[in-house]
């Protein structure tokens, strides 16, 4: 079957790395990279491994939306930027995987709601949250399946050189929209997210500490089976997803000490930051590319004649 | 004796006593308790205070500990006392966010430090430019400089001046710098920032060096240090405010701090509302010696007891793994690494 064709929008460090995985699915195509820099290293790299590229940033990308058959976009641009790309590639029946905080279609964490996403219908817009929400709500929503959790927190350590310069100068983003996820996604009453940002060098593993308060004495056994459940999920699409202590039971807390270590694709296997991220982007659109295939999902706003035209 | 060079030099002091000192606290200070160490601090002509949870904005946490109230609670309260001294935060980019100071302000702060681990200032630009945007008087804080190098800490200083710093501070967090560390970057700060730009140094006493630090870095070009009461704060504490009012006074260095008011302040008030004695212990001296987070103390006790390795072993180990300020889960986790690797009781697996 025909793969779903792509195109890249932001060609830094998450863009790019995201290209790798694009690369070697089976049913996404990448096609195009969009950045705003002549310059760009990323971009570089693109036109090596054959996709056509532009520098002129969405409004380069527009004029080959359609003779190009571009059915879904991934955006690692800004959140600042990313609401103007999504109106414009959403009219052209395009659907928009985001992965800037802007958080303005439904938040996806794979394992624990992209089916649901996906089976709604009407979405043409999915958010990836952050990388420490993609690391750490999914052990919040494995706690929150054994009993409820008033409140959950999240320490992210991530290495100096694998934080670009959108994430450094938005980090109040990155802390909204990753403790709101907390709460819809992850299910906990109310959240927090912490970041840190340590230029160890060498360079530091990415290390993710979720806290969880529960009500009522925690169910050691059932919290404990429910969490390795979830850590093997993830593991299916991130295998540098390892607990490293706990989960650690201290009166109604239960605290996990997790690492991601990367695949190494564009930045080392330090940078498990961008892996899970990219990741779970690339999982989330396999979803719909596969329901596009066997026409489950109708992207909605591409007219009939158009989509089989390409 | 000499007449000291210095004489003539205006130095702003800057207590931390109700904000460092919350580490030392374990963020347990009474509302009450702010109330009475701001106002007599505000009556003994000391010109900042800084005033919330020991991480500062946002620091209410499982992380950093929960405090006996919340950071507008205690801010608005001191602001409701004090006459002539400004109010200020602590707002470390990652944890504390631009909502928050809004609140602050509301509440009555005026001035911010807004802190970065040493080599990251570039995560401060929109805290820095909205401080000022309120108004703030606006202070770049450089945490655990020692992990950084004279150049490397101007580059850094200048990032923040450029996006709109009034004050660039060094920060030595794990009070491990040399005197003559604190001279040769002090001065290049001086050098390269604007004239108009001040200068700041915030140290900790875990080498025994709070005093003699903050001399140097006013011989050198600085014009605002932080201090506290008897030293309350972490690890071993500040730079003691009465001892470096007290040698300013002898150096002709003019502070407008009334020091016999805070001598009996840090005597009378302090002191015995201590937990335990502020001072260069063991632990605390680990940390001036390798090198680590003040702050890492009394949690790497709180973990060195509930899993059987020593504290020393601890701080040495998360100064090794090059740990930084908030990463404070790293210790139980780094504790708990460490007894398994030994084998201790009740780690299997």
């Amino acid at each position: 079957m025909a793969k779903i064709k792509c195109a890249l929008i932001g060609s830094g460090n998450i863009g790019t790395d995201l290209l790798y995985k694009l690369k070697r699915s089976d049913v996404l195509e990448p096609v195009w990279m969009v950045g705003i820099d002549p310059g760009s290293e990323g971009l570089a790299r693109a036109r090596e491994m054959g996709l056509k590229t532009t520098h002129e940033g969405v409004d380069g990308l527009m004029p080959h939306v359609l003779a190009d058959g571009i059915q879904i976009a991934f955006d690692a641009t800004s959140a600042y930027v990313h609401a103007e790309n999504s109106r414009k590639l959403n009219e052209l029946g395009v659907l928009m995987v985001d992965l800037t905080p802007a958080a303005i279609g439904p938040l996806c964490v794979p394992p624990v709601n992209l089916a649901q996403i996906a089976a709604a219908g009407g979405v043409v817009n999915v958010n990836m949250i952050s990388c420490a929400g993609q690391a750490t709500i999914p052990i919040v929503a494995a706690v929150g399946a054994v009993q409820p959790v008033g409140y959950a927190e999240i320490i992210a350590s991530l290495s100096s050189l694998s934080v670009g310069p959108g994430t450094r100068a938005n980090l109040d983003e990155f802390t909204y929209t990753t403790s709101n996820a907390l709460e819809k996604v992850g299910g906990a009453k109310r959240g927090k997210a912490l970041a840190i940002i340590n230029p160890a060098d060498p360079p530091l593993i990415m290390r993710n500490t979720i806290y969880c308060e529960v009500e009522g004495a925690p169910d050691r056994e059932a919290i404990t089976a429910s969490v390795l459940r979830m850590i093997e999920q993830v593991q299916i699409y991130v295998p540098g997803y390892r607990l490293v202590n706990g989960p650690d039971f201290d009166g109604n807390r239960v605290a996990v000490f997790m690492e991601v270590a990367g695949l190494g694709d564009y930045l080392p296997t330090y940078a498990g930051n961008l892996d899970i991220m990219t990741a779970a982007a690339a999982r989330t659109a396999e979803m719909f590319a596969k329901g596009i295939q066997d026409g489950s999902i109708a992207l909605p706003g591409v007219k009939q004649s158009e989509a089989e035209a390409v | 004796m000499a007449k000291s060079k210095l004489e003539g030099r205006k130095v702003r002091l800057h207590d931390m006593s109700l904000r460092d000192g919350m580490h030392a606290k374990r963020e347990q200070i009474p509302v009450e308790m702010m109330v009475k160490i701001a106002s007599a601090l505000d009556a003994a002509g000391v010109p900042y205070l800084q005033v919330t949870h020991g991480a500062g904005l946002g620091g209410n946490s499982i992380q950093h500990g929960r405090a006996l109230a919340s950071n507008a609670e205690y801010i608005s309260a001191v602001a409701a006392v004090v006459k002539q001294a400004t109010i200020s935060v602590l707002l470390i980019p990652g944890l504390g966010t631009m909502r928050e100071l809004q609140e602050a302000y509301d509440c009555g702060a005026r001035s911010v430090h807004v802190a970065t681990h040493c080599t990251e200032a570039d995560t401060s630009p929109q805290h820095i430019a909205f401080a000022r945007k309120l108004g703030m008087d606006t202070t770049g804080f450089l945490m655990m400089s020692h992990l950084n190098d004279a150049k490397g800490l101007t580059e850094q200083a200048l990032l923040m001046e450029s996006y709109g710093a009034n004050t660039v501070y060094i920060t030595d967090s794990a009070g491990y710098m040399l005197t003559d560390d604190v001279t040769e970057v002090i001065s290049r700060l001086r050098d390269a920032l604007k004239p108009g730009t001040e200068i700041g140094f915030h140290g900790h006493h875990n080498l025994g060096l709070g005093i003699a630090n903050s001399i140097a870095a006013i011989a050198a070009g600085a014009s605002r240090i932080d201090a506290s009461l008897a030293g309350l704060g972490a690890g071993a504490g500040n730079a003691p405010i009465e001892v470096l009012a007290a040698v300013c006074d002898r150096m002709g260095i003019e502070t407008g701090s009334n020091t016999f008011a805070l001598m009996d302040l840090a005597e009378d008030v302090v002191v015995p509302f201590m937990d335990s004695i502020v001072r260069v212990d063991r632990e605390a001296l680990t940390l001036g010696y390798a090198g680590v987070y003040s702050t890492f103390l009394l949690p790497a006790r709180r973990a060195a007891e509930r899993f059987g390795v020593p504290a020393r072993d601890i701080l040495i180990e998360l100064g090794r793994k090059k740990m930084i300020g908030g990463q404070e889960d790293m210790i139980q986790d780094t504790a708990m690494s460490m007894a398994r690797a030994r084998g201790l009781p009740g780690t299997a697996g």
